[in-house]
């Protein structure tokens, strides 16, 4: 981690000596999170970045090994922590998909409505610091008015504002409440004037185009070979999003669009999360609509999923059930194989790479993070570019340290 | 729908005896280090999977009839039909060593050197082998398995300067 500026230079130094070096981070207002890069300078032009990052490393990975399948839902709420819920529902996906399990019609419509209000939460977020860092305070403070909105959805939700912790293996911890469904309308109304006044705002701002246009050029071809993937990969005309090529949860059912954009530049991933926005918005309407009656959990039968209170009191299947799922070494059984699954977080493709052997414990759990991949592109996105474009770069990449180091 | 009987002629060319199987709807290959470098090219040349999703290790130390120590996992993908194939490499000591794939996924830069610092498997070819998330004095490779989850005592045996030997 602690890498010294001199010995990494892969540029010689000869005749060079009017580079300079200017550490940025690791604890620095415009990084956001905590990570290094160690720049070379020629006056304000960048010649070379090497990003330096583990700051955060807190061995997540590891954890999971100790901690069931339930349990390890609370760290993955620390790793995107921006949108949590995301990071919930693709941990259970993976680990359904292991089991072999399909949630109810109810539990992947509510599902689909938390992880787009999550992918809402998160692009207001990275659009809004962006703004921020080149100069757009208001669009910012507009932003997170709107998070605000969100959280409290996510708070008469599940009674938790920042780590929400929701799913379930076979479901979710709560249903959905009239209050809840009311409140998510209202925002549905009330949200879209203010998506209005924020576009406004900056996409014909003079100030901030011009200092994201032609910034930071990812081009189609090299996307693709950087592995990247959501947002970061559309700006740049890659049009896969997993939502609509491979359909998980119920995302069949819905009508929207797939945001692309071609110029590849930070605008135009500035331009895409927005356009995204709007779809999420589509598609939260669309299942708020038509939310399934019927159960949210599994039944009891499937032996996954906590039973209700009720039945664990007045029916011996209940009793039972509960017993079987809290008691050490009981649980659900899980096949001695392994399966990758991954949804269409705000950030890109989230996959865990689960493997079980048996217990209720992964053997192994790998998350496949957005931001470290996207992060890997920042020295070539940089490069001839000015000091003052590294934040515009790093803020349309959406650098979530927590995600990043894990 | 599995993809195998398109992809399997292509690599039996390298290694005959390949093994594969479909678990939850995902198509998987075993091959060999040796015949990494080669398959790789193909797949991605010849049977379109242009997209490298991530490289990642098990370490089976524990595991019930497990047959390797190490099995990397390449999770590849093909933008234009959405295809997903798994590939497996089974490794054991003392050859912790692969060809590396960055020369063909320039994003498998960072995933191998995480690979690295977590499970010490060297990439052969790779441009700039450093651990990542680790401090380069770190000793272990933590995610294997004979790591404890405490650690080793890195945290409190870890050097402290003080403002005079600043």
């Amino acid at each position: 981690m602690p890498v010294t500026a001199g010995e990494t230079m892969t540029t010689p130094d000869q005749g060079q000596d009017y580079l300079w070096t200017l550490n940025f981070g690791p604890q620095h207002p415009a990084t956001h999170t905590t990570l290094r890069i160690i720049l070379k300078l020629d006056g304000e032009r960048v010649v070379d970045a090497i990003p330096d990052i583990g700051y955060l490393h807190s061995g997540f990975e590891k954890i999971a090994e100790k901690l069931d399948y339930n349990q390890y839902v609370t760290v993955t709420d620390r790793m995107n922590y921006i949108s949590p819920m995301a990071n919930n529902v693709a941990w259970h996906h993976a680990v359904e998909k292991l089991i072999g399990l399909e949630p109810t019609r109810r539990c992947q419509y509510i599902r689909v409505i938390v992880s787009e209000l999550a992918r809402v939460s998160d692009h207001l977020l990275s659009t809004g610091a962006i703004g921020l860092d080149v100069g757009a305070f208001t669009f910012f403070l507009y932003a997170f008015y709107q998070r605000e909105k969100i959280y409290d959805i996510f708070e008469t939700l599940c009674g938790a504002r920042f780590t929400n912790s929701y799913t379930r293996v076979g479901g979710v911890m709560h249903d959905m409440t009239p209050l809840v469904v009311e409140k998510i309308r209202a925002f549905l109304r009330n949200f879209p004037r203010t998506l209005d006044d924020m576009e406004r705002l900056l996409n014909r701002n003079r100030i901030f185009v011009d200092r994201t246009k032609g910034v930071g050029v990812l081009s189609q071809a090299e996307a693709i070979q950087w592995s990247t993937s959501g947002p970061v990969a559309r700006a740049s005309g890659v049009t896969r999003d997993l939502r609509l090529d491979e359909p998980y949860l119920c995302y069949k059912d819905f009508d929207f669009q797939v945001c692309c954009a071609k110029a590849g530049d930070c605008f135009a991933r500035y331009y895409v999360r927005m356009a995204e926005i709007r779809e999420s918005l589509k598609i939260i309407e669309q299942a708020i609509e038509n939310l399934p009656s019927g159960p949210v959990n599994l039944g009891e039968e499937d032996r996954t999923t906590l039973p209700p209170k009720g039945n664990v009191y007045q029916t011996i299947e209940g009793t039972i059930t509960h017993f079987e799922l809290v008691m050490a070494n009981r649980g659900f059984e899980v096949p001695c194989d392994e399966s990758y699954a991954a949804v269409e977080a705000p950030n890109g493709e989230l996959g865990f790479y689960v493997v079980g052997d048996g217990s209720n414990v992964a053997y192994r759990a790998r998350c496949r993070p957005p931001s470290y991949i996207h992060f890997s592109l920042f020295p070539k996105l940089i490069r001839g570019h000015t000091l003052s474009d590294v934040v515009a770069v790093l803020g349309s990449l959406n650098i979530i340290a927590a995600e990043l180091d894990r | 729908m599995s993809n195998l009987h398109r992809i399997l002629p292509e690599l039996q060319k390298f290694d005959p005896a390949l093994r594969s199987d479909e678990f939850r709807g995902q198509d998987r290959v075993w091959l060999s280090a040796s015949t990494l470098g080669l398959s790789m090219q193909c797949l991605r040349d010849r049977l379109g999977f242009d997209l490298l999703v991530d490289v990642t290790c098990v370490d089976y130390l524990n595991y019930r009839n497990a047959s390797d120590r190490f099995g990397l996992v390449y999770l590849l993908a093909n933008t234009q039909s959405s295809q997903r194939l798994t590939v497996r490499v089974g490794l054991n000591e003392p050859e912790l060593s692969v060809p590396s794939v960055v020369s063909l996924w320039a994003g498998a830069d960072w995933m191998e050197r995480e690979v690295w610092d977590m499970f010490g498997i060297r990439f052969e070819g790779h441009p700039d082998l450093r651990r990542i998330l680790l401090p380069e004095e770190f000793s272990a490779h933590p995610l294997r398995k004979d790591y404890p989850l405490q650690g080793c005592g890195e945290r409190h045996n870890f050097p402290v300067l003080t403002r005079s030997q600043a």
